[in-house]
């Protein structure tokens, strides 16, 4: 299995990892059984993501994909957060090795969490904007 | 303390050492005949082959005869059970037996073999990642055709009480298989006194090359090849020998055998270190028995972390180990042998295994001490699951 360099760029410095205090949206994907799980806190201001910090448990494609994603949202408008989709994400990476792509998935969808969380908090009905995000329990390697 | 070069992974292979390389090369070069050509050039290759196997089957405390040349640890294993049931099957013998956690070249031949019409019992190990020769007693049943027990384990290290199950098997007059790739060098292996009949070993796991490994198959059992064509190997299995691995292998296993007590000796301190001093971390617990297990091998895994951002960490500063966890796996699961030992989808995970050799130092120990706490702590911090552990959350119910 090979990684692009780009991928061990971003597991070896990682972008954004941490926590936001009294953050504006927080969503959790992943379970500890799958083997990956990844937290995403936003920053919203005037529907802009002013900033943007995450916590990964996973492979380094985990860890990767998590950086990157957040690089590709952080200063943008929630709507281009809302597009953001997996293969952007992998585009982004140079690629990843077939079976590291669920990665991916879970970064959109740790973004897509956290969204969700933020809508709700703005007493808004998330899912017809954001989607359905599968739940913790869903099965391994979606 | 600078970035260093510690190969840590020695269960996963290993480097052609230089006495290796030296024997090998005049079959690299000049010595190219065909062994089974009759001019001077082809005598001298199989004049090296038959040094070979009388240096292997002593190391082995078998007859010359008894052994055969391979590609591999995969292919001696999948001669050795597939060619039996092929040559016990007229007889109504359709039943293997097997354990849970042996080595896939060894899992996946027998679910190949359950495709096919035969019947597999799977013996469990206990926490401690060990068989109970009754366990295997208690299985064999009249149309049992092999047991097949590994020797010592690839990923825990645990060494199985070979001796006592070949005993049982002789007694039961089933045929017995031992695996014992990972053992050769590292424990003492006499087939004739451990009731062994069919033994598989690898060359690049003992300092030889890639693709070259031996049967040996006891005086009295004539299985079936696995490969046919020509007649080398005694017409038991076919294709040109590769006669400089070949001497290679014979060399790396006087070479490993000449005093395994001095190694384990070695070793086994080296090791003790490395594990006594991980198992300080937090959340750490060792997988495999204490000391029923190989002299180099340390298997720990570290709650909240997962295994390939571990190794991918270590790699960063210079350690090459190996892990059990899913995404290394190649699979969804983690480690079938940590699932078997008991341990939790998320401590498999966040399994690290380091296999020390002969190259490994005091120095790289404290290398790895020194490093291994740092990079389990730098992926704790952003761990989410860490923070779960440390609240106390039941992270398995899920
Ligand atoms: C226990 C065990 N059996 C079999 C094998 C396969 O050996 P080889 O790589 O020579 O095919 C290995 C090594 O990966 C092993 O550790």
């Amino acid at each position: 299995m090979i990684y692009s360099e780009k991928v061990m760029e971003h597991f070896a410095n990682p972008r954004n990892v941490g926590e936001i205090e009294n953050a504006d949206g927080v969503g959790e994907v992943g379970n500890a059984k799958c083997g990956d799980i990844m937290k995403m806190y936003l920053k919203i201001d005037g529907g802009i993501i002013t900033d943007v910090k995450f916590k990964t448990f996973g492979c380094g494609a985990a860890v990767a994909t998590s950086s990157m994603a957040t690089e590709l949202i952080k200063g943008k408008p929630v709507e281009d957060a809302l597009k953001l989709t997996n293969k952007a994400v992998v585009e982004a990476l140079d690629g990843l090795p077939t079976v590291k792509l669920h990665c991916s998935v879970l970064a959109e969808q740790a973004i897509k969490a956290a969204l969700t969380d933020y809508y709700k908090r703005q007493g808004i009905d998330p899912e017809p904007i954001v989607g359905k995000v599968p739940d913790r329990e869903a099965s391994c390697g979606i | 303390m600078d970035k260093r070069f510690v190969y840590v992974d020695n269960s996963a292979t290993t480097r052609i050492s230089e006495p290796v390389l030296e024997a090998m090369m005049p079959y690299l070069t000049g010595g190219y005949g065909n062994a089974s050509s009759i001019y001077s050039l082809g005598m001298d290759s199989a004049r090296a082959i038959l040094k070979s196997r009388e240096t292997v089957a002593k190391a082995l405390g078998a007859k010359t005869n008894e052994i055969y040349f391979t590609s591999g640890g995969s292919e001696s294993d999948n001669w050795a059970i597939k060619c039996a049931a092929d040559a016990m099957a007229p007889k109504g013998k359709k039943h293997l037996i097997t354990t849970v956690f042996e080595h896939h070249a060894v899992l996946h031949t027998a679910q190949y073999l359950e495709k096919h019409g035969f019947e597999v019992t799977y013996i469990p190990v206990d926490e401690m990642g060990l068989v109970n020769p009754a366990d295997i007693e208690k299985a064999i049943r009249p149309d049992t055709f092999l047991v097949s027990v590994m020797f010592a384990n690839n990923e825990i290290g645990t060494i199985q009480p070979i001796a006592e199950i070949g005993k049982i098997c002789r007694e039961k007059k089933v045929w017995f298989h031992t695996d014992a790739v990972q053992a050769v060098g590292n424990v003492p292996i006499n087939v004739a006194e451990m009731n062994i009949d069919l033994l598989s070993l690898s060359g690049h796991k003992i300092h030889a090359p890639k693709g070259v490994g031996a049967l040996y198959m006891r005086t009295g059992i004539n299985l079936p090849n696995l490969i046919h064509g020509g007649a080398q190997e005694r017409s038991k299995r076919a294709g040109t020998e590769n006669v400089a691995s070949i001497v290679g292998l014979a060399k790396a296993i006087e070479l490993a055998t000449a005093d395994i007590p001095a190694k384990q000796q070695r070793l086994s301190k080296i090791r003790n270190r490395i594990i006594n001093e991980l198992l300080k971390i937090p959340e750490s617990r060792l997988n495999g028995d204490p000391v029923k297990r190989l002299c180099g091998n340390v298997n720990i895994s570290f709650r909240g972390i997962e295994g390939e951002s571990l190794l991918l960490s270590l790699d960063l500063a210079g350690i090459f180990a190996s892990s059990g966890s899913a995404c290394t796996s190649g699979s969804l699961d983690p480690s079938h042998v940590l699932l078997a030992i008991g341990l939790p989808h998320s401590t498999a995970h966040g399994s690290l295994r380091i296999t020390l050799g002969e190259d490994n130092t005091e120095e790289d120990a404290d290398y790895i001490i020194e490093t291994v706490p740092k990079t389990v702590e730098k992926l704790r911090a952003m761990s989410p699951l860490w923070e779960r552990i440390l609240r106390d959350e039941d992270i398995d119910a899920e």
